[in-house]
């Protein structure tokens, strides 16, 4: 479904501020792998969904889904594929445009865009049915402006726009990580269930351990650039948190220097 | 009196097209679009050419359309294929449009008094209909005395304007609409929604300036001549009359946002009119009054509503005192 080969890319090559944000990275998911990663701050989480989405060029390496190579389409053409959902709740809507106007644009996401009206009789049922299964109301709140909603209920109509058209691969990277502990939850628990429901392939950035250990088949550590750890199937759900202190520790020789990591 | 405020009405409702064009750039892509200066010239500049070598007006007045496309788009490929920032990108075009519409005029001014113009070939048409007497007699009763010359210029441009307005407000609602409009609010996001943001800037652009060239196309038929400096200044009248529409008729949603541009046109050139007919002034501090009507334009909401929001916390202190009198 998703392979990455070889992927490798430094910022600031030959300057004092080279960085090493990804070294020769090997990850093959399969169809409906649900992976969760987890890694200390700088570990290279997001360049590596960054070089996934498109939206960065590794400097050598391939990625391909479903045995397409897709490296050199730009993030536009890629995006077609690939739903995605941000860390910033603002990132992820447009919001001087309404709640039918945003899910209108991700509809078309995997189609042509025409000179035909956005939002139909038709389309509008369907946005209410999902958005119902958000259970927040927002079905009765079609045309209100999306920079009305707060930050939680932007994230939940983030995440279904992001998952309703099926995409071959799913990109979350620390969705939850700006919403209070309840929100956080239920964004957490919706994305359990789309996840679940699309039988999506999945790859979850997260700094909450916990919820690394609850969600998905497989977990991957990410440290400098490199995946360290990576486990999946019953050994994923024997692990603790102690456990991947412990096994950080093992592999590096220190201790993981997030605290936000052991706290969450 | 009524003549002039006509005068304004109509010229009004022709700049209309050109502050719709505007309001595309600045309020819709969110792209602060100074090749409105040249392109409104180079739509007057082509219309003018075009009708002086036999061609018909209409004809004439698409291709000017067309050509004011043609330079939207070349500044939309400069921000997104050049990288070059919105407003230099902008500048860069109208200052090469300066000398490029000089070209094309072969002069400073072009005279289309001897020519037969859009306006023209209507009126034989129009006076067939008998519409400007009974017009005439109508607002006779209502005590005007001097009447308009012809009314097919009004009348003919409301249709034309409305219709832009509503192909423009159905545009903005369709699939490649949304995105437009997704483009100047959150670029990243429709990106990941496979849109491709450069394509739409540069056709975003290209009909924005369409539209301000066609005004000047119009413009120039109705003045009778097309003028290589017509143009200066030009998106500060475009910028004032979306400005001065949104603050006076609000932006509910696109439809009402729309007819506010149009308003806020109209209104412009009645503000100006009436302001030149103050003795003190003269038509060179036509610039200041702009410039001070968009400072207006900008500041009175704002003041506005924190005079309401004042009232609004005065009234319930006063209530809370009350209450606390009582206990
Ligand atoms: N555009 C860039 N230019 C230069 N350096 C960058 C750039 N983007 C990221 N980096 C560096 O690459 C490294 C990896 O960054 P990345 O954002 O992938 O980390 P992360 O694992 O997502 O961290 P966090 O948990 O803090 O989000 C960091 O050291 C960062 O400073
Ligand atoms: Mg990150």
């Amino acid at each position: 479904m998703l392979s990455l080969k070889n992927i490798a890319l430094t910022f600031n090559e030959d300057t004092p501020d080279e960085k090493k944000a990804l070294q020769d990275i090997h990850l093959t998911l399969e169809k409906g792998d649900f992976v969760t990663v987890i890694g200390s701050n700088g570990a290279g989480k997001s360049t590596l969904m960054n070089v996934i989405s498109g939206s960065l060029k590794p400097d050598i390496g391939t990625v391909a889904i479903d045995g397409r190579q897709v490296v050199h389409l730009p993030e536009y053409k890629r995006s077609s594929y690939i739903g995605r959902v941000f860390q910033d709740p603002m990132a992820g809507t447009a919001p001087s445009m309404t709640i039918e106007e945003n899910l209108a644009m991700a509809y078309a996401r995997n189609k042509k865009r025409r000179l035909r009206a956005g939002v139909s009789k038709k389309r509008r049922e369907l946005f209410r049915e999902f958005l119902q299964t958000l259970q927040l109301g927002l079905e009765d709140r079609l045309t209100a402006k999306v920079g009305l909603l707060s930050g939680g209920e932007r994230q939940a109509l983030s995440l279904l726009m992001a998952t309703f058209t099926e995409p071959n691969i799913l990109l979350l990277d620390e969705h939850t990580a700006a919403l209070d502990p309840s929100r956080a939850e239920l964004i957490t628990n919706l994305t359990g269930e789309i996840v679940d429901k699309f039988n999506l392939t999945t790859l979850m950035v997260t700094h909450n351990m916990q919820q690394a250990l609850d969600l998905g088949n497989r977990l991957i550590m990410m440290d400098k650039g490199q995946i360290i750890f990576d486990v999946s199937g019953d050994q994923k759900q024997e692990l603790t948190i102690e456990k991947l202190l412990h096994e950080f520790q093992r592999i590096r020789g220190k201790m993981l220097d997030n605290d936000r990591a052991i706290l969450g | 009196m009524f003549i002039s405020l006509f005068g304004a009405v109509e010229s009004g409702v022709i700049y209309a097209i050109m502050a719709l064009g505007v309001y595309l750039s600045f309020r819709v892509l969110d792209f602060p679009d100074l090749t409105v200066d040249g392109s409104f010239v180079t739509g007057a500049a082509v219309g003018a050419i075009s009708i002086t070598n036999g061609v018909p007006p209409i004809l004439a007045t698409l291709l000017a359309l067309l050509a004011g496309f043609l330079t939207g788009s070349i500044t939309g490929i400069l921000n997104t294929k050049g990288k070059i920032n919105p407003l230099l990108s902008g500048i860069l075009m109208m200052i090469a449009l300066y000398s490029i519409n000089l070209r094309i005029l072969g002069r400073p001014t072009l005279s289309l008094i001897r020519e037969s113009t859009l306006f023209k070939n209507l009126e034989p048409i129009w006076d067939a209909t008998g519409i400007d007497q009974a017009i005439n007699g109508f607002i006779g009763l209502m005590g005007v005395e001097r009447f308009p010359d012809t009314w097919v210029v009004l009348i003919f441009m409301i249709i034309v304007t409305v219709l832009i307005k509503l192909l423009t407000d159905y545009f903005l609602k369709t699939e490649v609409g949304l995105a437009l409009r997704a483009t100047g609010d959150n670029e990243r996001m429709i990106r990941s929604l496979s849109a491709n943001t450069d394509t739409l800037t540069i056709a975003g652009l290209g009909i924005s300036n369409g539209l301000v060239a066609l005004s000047g196309a119009l413009v120039a038929q109705y003045g009778g001549f097309a003028d290589v400096n017509m143009g200066i200044g030009m998106i500060v009248i475009g910028l004032a009359s979306v400005i001065i529409g949104e603050a006076l008729f609000g932006t509910k949603n696109i439809a009402r946002t729309t007819l506010a541009v149009i308003g806020g046109a109209i209104v412009y050139r009645i503000v100006v009119t009436l302001a030149l007919r103050v003795d003190f002034l003269k038509t060179g501090d036509m610039k200041l009054i702009t410039a001070l009507l968009v400072i207006v334009a900008l500041i009175a909401p704002k003041i506005i509503t924190a005079s309401k929001e004042n009232r609004r916390r005065q009234r319930k202190k006063m209530a809370l005192n009350k209450k606390t009198e009582e206990v």
